[in-house]
Order: structure tokens, then C-alpha cells, then sequence
């Protein structure tokens, strides 16, 4: 089996999901209702949930004997491969539910391929983690309608929010020769139909939310090389934290 | 209800033992939808149901506390509606 194309593979969706899940936790206690404010943290925890399945078989691809915390708190920034668009700040709430939306509207086909692909362990992984995702999808798409279709503030802000996200969305299908030599021995899905699946969904949601697709086609990317934003340095130092200040700490 | 706040909404689980719903408490949410969305993350976190009510809370009629007494307090003379007064037959079992 192709161990290290693999390693990577689950390493980047590792990092998108603690990443995220991390932004999101941001909210805890600053949402704008509380409903909201534990809706948010749920779906951080779910992330980060998600983040513990894969970054423990990502360390048996390894086989260096880490610990899924070793992938987690102690690595350094150029080797953490998540997307850029996880790690953009929450900006105002329509900020954050449009880069969740993004994510969601990628992360429910990319898992629907994933449980039927022939590494058991991916496959299991997928299947557990679909449910909650179609509910982060299904809450994140109601947000997105409802702020696009709201008040003129709301979709004024929202619509900020897909012009300054979109420029990351073409990160979300970035390949190398890695995911190639993947596709071809048939362990994962081709981008190409997970794309096309985020396409219509995004298209759908856009249109009910009456929001524009931005025409522009400038993109950034540069996340899943290890090359990060300006925000990530930060994100780490707090996530790290206490690995770092205590090492080898558990709880 | 003053216009800043979104509408409260009662709500009601059914847990997996139970076979009513049950009011565990209150929430607010902009409509429906969403309402069922917020009692999913507020009140079910911790597996605690497998159905979901939601009802807007101005559409509850309530009785009136000050006239509790004469709702309810008659009742509490007439013991004898209580099914306590009946001799049990010997072959009837498992009463």
C-alpha cells in the first residue's frame, strides 16, 4: 500500500478538522445566542473528535511510534497541511458560517466516497464521522439561507463573506502526485467528483440564500504545502500551549 | 414581545424509554427550523431523546394561578374518585 501518499492524505484532513474545530471553539462564550454559542461548540468538538480518529491512524501509516498529541501540539507550523480556508479568523458570524459552509459543503461528498474506499480503516472512519457532518452541513447551508435571504445588513454581510472566502475555496481541490497515485490504485475518491458534488451544493445554497458567486477567479493557496497565512502562527501558539508548557501532559 | 428578540419556543423530547414528550424547557429561534435545530444542540447533547416538539410559546394557554384554587382545589375532597374503594375479588391476580 502506497504508506506515505497515504500518511499525507489523512494528515490533511486531520489538520482541516483540528484547525477548524479550533476557530470554532473561539466562539465558546461569544456567540451570538447561546443556542448558537453551543451549536458552534458542538460541531467544534465534533471536528476535533474527528481530528483524534484520523491523526491515530495517521500515526500507524507513520509508523514512527507518535501519539496522535505528537501530530497535534507538536509539530511546526510548515508541517501542519490543512487549507487556508480553515484557517481564516471567524470574522463576524455570516464570516464564519460561510467558511463552514464551504467546508461542510466539501467535507460530506469527500466522506460519502471515503466509506466506500478499500482502506478499512478511511472507510470506518467516514462512516462514523457522515452523520455528523450532514448535520454541520444542514445547520451551516439553514445559516447561510437565512442571513443571505434576511435583513439587508445580514445579507450585506454575507455576501462579504463569500467575496473575501471564495479566493480559498479553490485550495479545497488541490492534488499532487500523491493524491494521483491514490486515485489510480482506486484508495480515494477523484477531486474531480467531489468538486462537482461542492459545486451543487454551493450553486443551490447560493441561489436560495440570494447571494453572487464571485466571477473573479484570484486564488490563494499554499496550506496544503505547509505554507500558511499570517493567521496560523497565532492559532498554533494557544493550541500548543500547553503541550509545550508542560510537556507530555495528558488529561 | 418587543421586536430585538427572536420568538420563545417550548420544547419536547421523547426519550428512548419514554413514549410521551416531556417539556424539558425553553429557547429562541428566528422560525421553526431552526428552532428544532437549536433543542437538538441544546437539549439532546447527551443522547437524551429520540423525537423533538417544538411550539411556539405564545401559542400555550395556560390557567390562571390566582384561580388555581377553584381549578384544582375541588378535587381534593372527592377521594372517593379515586378507584381505592373497591373490594378486589380473590381470583383476581396481579393487582
Amino acid at each position: 500500500m502506497n504508506e506515505a501518499a497515504l500518511y499525507e492524505y489523512v494528515l490533511r484532513m486531520s489538520d482541516d478538522s483540528l484547525i477548524l474545530g479550533q476557530r470554532l471553539g473561539e466562539w465558546c462564550g461569544h456567540g451570538p445566542i447561546l443556542e448558537e454559542d453551543i451549536a458552534m461548540t458542538n460541531i467544534a468538538l465534533d471536528l476535533v473528535g474527528q481530528a483524534i480518529s484520523l491523526y491515530d491512524f495517521a500515526v500507524l501509516l507513520e509508523g514512527k511510534d507518535r501519539d496522535h498529541d505528537q501530530l497535534a501540539y507538536l509539530r511546526y507550523e510548515n508541517e501542519y497541511k490543512n487549507l487556508l480556508l480553515v484557517e481564516q479568523p471567524n470574522g463576524d458570524f455570516a464570516m464564519t458560517m460561510l467558511r463552514q459552509f464551504f467546508f461542510d459543503a466539501f467535507r460530506l461528498p469527500l466522506f460519502e466516497f471515503l466509506e466506500k474506499s478499500p482502506v478499512e480503516q478511511l472507510a470506518a472512519i467516514a462512516q462514523k464521522s457522515l452523520k455528523e457532518t450532514r448535520y454541520h452541513l444542514k445547520h451551516s447551508s439553514e445559516w447561510v439561507i437565512r442571513l443571505g435571504d434576511g435583513t439587508e445588513e445580514s445579507h450585506r454581510r454575507a455576501q462579504a463573506a463569500v467575496d473575501h472566502l471564495w479566493r480559498y475555496t479553490h485550495e479545497l481541490f488541490y492534488e499532487n502526485q500523491h493524491d494521483v497515485e491514490l486515485q489510480e490504485n482506486g484508495l480515494v475518491p477523484k477531486l474531480s467528483d467531489v468538486q462537482a458534488s461542492w459545486m451543487i451544493t454551493v450553486q443551490e445554497v447560493l441561489k436560495e440564500a440570494t447571494l453572487a458567486i464571485p466571477t473573479n477567479n484570484w486564488k490563494f493557496e499554499g496550506g496544503r504545502e505547509g505554507r500558511h497565512s499570517e493567521h496560523m502562527g497565532y492559532i498554533l501558539s494557544e493550541l500548543q500551549y500547553m503541550q509545550r508548557a508542560y510537556p507530555n501532559m495528558e488529561w | 414581545m418587543s421586536n430585538s428578540q427572536w420568538p420563545l419556543w417550548e420544547v419536547f423530547i421523547r426519550s428512548k424509554q419514554g413514549l410521551n414528550h416531556k417539556h424539558v424547557g425553553s429557547l429562541r429561534a428566528p422560525d421553526a427550523t431552526l428552532a428544532l435545530e437549536n433543542a437538538r444542540d441544546v437539549y439532546t447533547r447527551r443522547s437524551e431523546g429520540i423525537s423533538i416538539w417544538v411550539v411556539e410559546s405564545v401559542q400555550i394557554h395556560a390557567t390562571d394561578f390566582d384561580q388555581s384554587g377553584s381549578f384544582f382545589e375541588p378535587s381534593d375532597t372527592k377521594i372517593y374518585r379515586h378507584p381505592t374503594f373497591y373490594e378486589v375479588p380473590d381470583g383476581v391476580k396481579h393487582m
